[in-house]
């Protein structure tokens, strides 16, 4: 029975662990229970991604996290063909403004494009919190 | 202060390897010196000044380097922002000259990618430490070729960019690289070569990527009143800029690329135009990278590139802006994964009329380097030299 699903199923590149730190052990919690978080500055309002303890538009200390929606766009991508299992890594510009880098998963690669709606799923890395992904909505 | 006409470029060495089983780094960085302090007419013991990058001299910074080579320094400096570091490394020479802190100077850069079987371009690389983005972008496999393209394909986007005028670039440097006999790609391609190429990350395809060598190279610079007593052809710096960009707090934007900034601090401190240069080294580790940094100098309007380098416009004898007339990272060579030396090099082949006669461009008066240090991708260091023939 494993042997077929092994089969049938679309092989999944292994995806290595993010390095978990004081200053992201909050983000990856909230990885845990399906939430996206990036942190939005309380002094100028500027949200920003990837998140920091200090806001890198005018640094001040007061950031507080933020939930996002899940919705955003592909502002651009590649889909890598020379490794064992081709990958699309992308920036996607969440609803919220940030743009981060990404995967998009679960879907066919030669269909995306720039500019395609996609939502937040989390995908399992190995031997780490899960990570935030994208697929097409 | 200014650095123009305050330092000489009086001796430069390219490696000729390009696959260097039975070399160490430390070796090909002593034997670039070597060949670099032949050229000028100097001797080890001459140097006060050493410039290197620390992430290809093995040790601490540059400590085991120095040691290694023996040298009794009045400056160092190992500041590392990846393959510019060199072009940056000529600037910092030019002040330190100029500020008289040292008054003759050696860069070395080498490396062996080749020969350890490096996956360049293709596999993400892990960091020794964590960095502080790390957690934000290792889950998502950014190789080096992956990131360009993401950079490729939104220029695509917003410009009408396409693979074609991306595969003049490589078309332009294998014209050039037939005559190198040191080139490990000397074979001239088309246009229809490199669009057939098999795909590497979409929309970049193998020919669009830079070879993987080993190699090194070294520059020897100095004072006016130094570089006069030698017997080399003249070659001064007149300018040169500086400047990181990155994904701005998740404000990004890969349009565009830190030339944009560095090179008008470059042309401004020479007090030259774009359409001045009659030769340019351009960074070429993807066709996409030299396409962005000759919009991001001012050669073309920004997302006129792809219209700029077609049709043979930077092919020696061809076109308008003959450019990396020794083959370049696309034919040439790549040593340590690290372009910027060699732009030099080739720049100043051409400033004193000593590049291949098929290539060599008339009246080589002004010449420009530039390069992109780190990723087009996420965070890099545009660094800009301008040179001029005295």
């Amino acid at each position: 029975m494993a042997q077929t699903q092994q089969q049938t199923q679309p092989q999944q590149r292994k995806i290595a662990p993010p390095p978990v730190n004081p200053e992201t052990e909050h983000f990856w919690e909230a990885a845990g229970q399906g939430k996206l978080l990036y942190k939005k500055c309380a002094a100028c309002g500027e949200p920003h991604f990837y998140p920091r303890p200090h806001c890198p538009f005018c640094f001040s200390d007061k950031v507080e996290w933020q939930e996002a929606s899940g919705r955003g766009t592909i502002y651009t991508y590649s889909v890598m063909r020379r490794a064992p299992v081709p990958y699309a890594i992308a920036y996607v510009t969440l609803a919220e403004g940030p743009t981060m880098m990404t995967n998009i998963v679960d879907c066919d690669l030669d269909a995306l494009r720039i500019g395609q709606p996609v939502q937040l799923v989390f995908k399992p890395s190995d031997g780490g919190p899960p990570v935030p992904m994208f697929t097409p909505a | 202060m200014s650095i123009k006409g305050k330092a000489y470029i009086v001796g430069i060495y390219e490696h000729p390897t390009r696959l260097a089983t039975d070399k160490t780094i430390p070796q090909l960085h002593a034997e670039s010196a070597r060949g670099a302090l032949e050229d000028a007419g100097l001797t080890k013991n001459d140097i006060d000044g050493y410039f290197c990058a620390a992430g290809d001299t093995p040790g601490l910074g540059a400590l085991s380097m120095i040691d290694y080579l023996g040298l009794k320094l009045k400056h160092i400096d190992s500041t590392d922002v990846g393959g510019s570091s060199y072009l940056l490394q000529v600037g910092h020479v030019a002040e330190a000259i100029a500020a008289g802190k040292c008054s003759i100077a050696l860069i070395t850069l080498a490396g062996r990618p080749r020969a350890e079987g490096m996956a360049t371009g293709t596999a993400p690389r892990a960091p020794e430490r964590p960095m502080p983005e790390s957690g934000f972008e290792l889950p998502y496999a950014p190789a080096t070729a992956n990131m360009y393209a993401m950079a490729a394909m939104r220029h695509m986007h917003e410009y009408g960019t396409t693979s074609e005028q991306l595969a003049w670039i490589k078309v332009a440097a294998s014209h050039h690289a037939q005559h190198n006999p040191h080139a490990m790609l000397r074979d001239v391609v088309t246009v229809e070569d490199v669009v057939n190429s098999p795909m590497i990350a979409d929309p970049l395809h193998r020919l669009d990527c830079c070879v993987i060598s080993d190699g090194g190279g070294a520059i020897i610079m100095t004072t006016p009143e130094i570089a006069k007593s030698l017997k080399r052809p003249l070659v001064k710096l007149i300018g040169a800029g500086e400047a990181p960009k990155h994904q701005m707090g998740g404000k990004v934007d890969l349009t565009y690329s830190g030339g944009r900034w560095s090179g008008p601090l470059a042309f401004a401190e020479a007090g030259v135009k774009p359409s001045d240069i009659k030769y340019a080294s351009i960074y070429d580790s993807f066709t996409i990278t030299v396409l962005m940094q000759l919009e991001d100098l001012g050669f073309c309007e920004k997302g006129q590139g792809g219209r700029f380098v077609s049709d043979g416009n930077l092919i020696s004898g061809v076109g308008k802006l003959p450019f990396n007339t020794d083959g370049g990272g696309l034919c040439n060579n790549h040593p340590s994964n690290r372009g910027g030396l060699t732009k030099v090099l080739e720049a100043v082949r051409q400033l004193r009329g000593e590049a291949h006669p098929a290539v060599q461009v008339k009246n080589c008066d002004v010449a420009l380097a530039h390069g992109t240090g780190g990723s087009l991708g996420t965070r890099h260091a545009g660094a800009t030299v301008i040179m001029e023939r005295e």
